[in-house]
């Protein structure tokens, strides 16, 4: 068994955390909590030392002061906490908004759209290749709704409802899987790190 | 009877997974494992990259709850790196991620004591910006970052010296546990080669971006980490304890016993169903 004290402190707040599979209790809470502050914490300890210290105080110091400009308009989030200038926080909302979206929207059409539209085009007649093909037709026909689902599209709807739960059913097993590992990689904590039982 | 089973208190459906899944780690049954076509071409990918040449960024996009499944990933790959003499950077787009590369990288080094800061791997700091990082990496790493994590000016470390941008890396992995912004902002705009590592959650999301190529190879959830362990066990000898191969067993146990309890649940289902409507 370890003696580090580090480790203990894990394998109390993971057993905390277990306590709740039996039933919701004051010790599933307070961990829960401790973790919700403690990553909240660590968020402000580290924005303020990798973002706010070296790109705007720093740079202050060496009188880049074009920064003022910037560092006013993000302070404009705050009015948020002041309901009759609560309206002035829209501008740098709309500022990172507007820049997201300009920088990404292409990019992203490109990679997510336009790549894929790419990739399901047949280029050799195999089975995968048809089912691909069957499967994007048929999903996209089921989530085209200016048509009522009736005759010869109602039947390819149906076909792309099969597509859709099967998918459904993969993400849903993979999902399962993660969780799975999740309590696979605690129990090589409690096991291993702190009892020492496993190799 | 099913009855019984519908109405079964699923505190002993928790009590059965935590038994099925510490019993193989007890006794271990070595079930086989096999490799999968996307695992083995990340692996062939890393391999393929000349000792000393183009370097491998290793991108920490997750947080501590993604440890499990993608800490054995970056155990894996940075062992084949050091191994392979490759150099390596190590950075965080999410702000979890730099503290969670540098928990991996001092994990690793225990096995490379050799292996130095600046000359064989760079951990980055963490910058703000997400995709733009991506983005302005492309143009020039050394503007991106300017200093290490420790806060070594980058242009002082020998390692950087012929690196500023995308045409000095061979391969981006990104091990993530949400969407990356690898594949848009640095295949699609600038035509890197990106590997991934996700978690199994992520796993469906991934998949077609490795059917039209712009992801070279993916490792999934702890299958795929423990697929890589397998893999680098076999060419290059792992150093260590194989976490993701060891966590296998227990992984394909807890599975079988669900399958039964889904089967089960349903049979329960349809029976008191038709016994519902007999009446």
């Amino acid at each position: 068994m370890t003696h580090d004290i580090w480790i203990w402190a894990g394998v109390v707040l993971t057993l905390f955390i277990f306590s709740s599979l039996y039933k919701d209790n004051p010790f599933y809470r307070f961990a829960e909590r401790l973790f919700i502050g403690a990553t909240l914490g660590y968020a402000i300890a580290l924005t303020w030392h990798n973002v706010i210290i070296p790109k705007i105080v720093l740079p202050l110091q060496h009188h880049e002061y074009i920064l003022i400009i910037p560092l006013c308009f993000g302070l404009l989030y705050f009015s948020r906490f002041f309901p009759k200038q609560a309206w002035l926080s829209r501008w740098p909302m709309a500022f990172a908004i507007g820049t997201g979206t300009g920088i990404s929207l292409p990019l992203v059409i490109q990679a997510s759209l336009f790549k894929q539209l790419q990739g399901t085009m047949i280029t050799s007649f195999t089975f995968s290749n048809i089912v691909l093909l069957v499967g994007v037709i048929t999903t996209l026909t089921y989530f085209f709704f200016s048509t009522e689902h009736k005759g010869a599209v109602g039947k390819i709807a149906r076909i792309g409802i099969w597509f859709i739960m099967v998918s459904f059913g993969a993400a849903f097993g993979y999902t399962v899987m993660a969780r799975v590992s999740l309590l696979i990689g605690r129990f090589q904590f409690l096991l291993h790190d702190w009892l020492g039982l496993i190799k | 009877m099913w009855n019984k089973i519908l109405g079964l208190d699923r505190r002993w459906i928790f009590l059965l997974t935590a038994v099925c899944i510490i019993l193989p780690f007890i006794l271990p049954m070595g079930l086989p494992m096999q490799v999968s076509p996307p695992v083995q071409n990340l692996y062939d990918k890393i391999d393929a990259i000349p000792p000393n040449g183009p370097a491998l960024v290793l991108d920490f996009n997750c947080d501590a709850s993604t440890l499990p499944e993608l800490g054995p990933m970056a155990i894996a790959i940075l062992q084949q790196c050091f191994k392979k003499n490759i150099k390596v950077i190590l950075m965080g787009l999410s702000m979890p991620g730099v503290g969670i590369a540098q928990a991996m990288l001092e994990e690793v080094k225990v096995k490379f004591p050799d292996k130095q800061n600046g000359i064989d791997y760079v951990l980055m700091p963490y910058v703000v910006g997400f995709g733009i990082v991506v983005l302005r990496m492309g143009e020039d790493i050394h503007k991106t970052f300017e200093t290490d994590y420790y806060g070594t000016p980058l242009d002082s470390l020998p390692m950087m010296q012929g690196i500023h941008n995308y045409d000095q890396i061979a391969l981006v992995v990104c091990l993530t546990g949400s969407v990356t912004p690898w594949i848009a902002f640095a295949n699609t705009r600038y035509g890197q080669e990106i590997g991934l590592g996700v978690t199994a959650v992520m796993a469906p999301e991934a998949y077609p971006y490795l059917q039209t190529n712009q992801v070279v190879g993916m490792i999934g959830g702890l299958k795929g980490a423990a697929e890589y362990e397998t893999l680098l066990n076999k060419n290059l000898g792992f150093e260590g304890r194989k976490t993701a191969c060891i966590g296998m067993d227990s992984q394909s146990i807890v599975h079988i016993v669900m399958i039964l309890f889904i089967i089960l649940g349903n049979i329960a289902y349809f029976a008191t169903k038709k016994r519902v409507s007999n009446t």
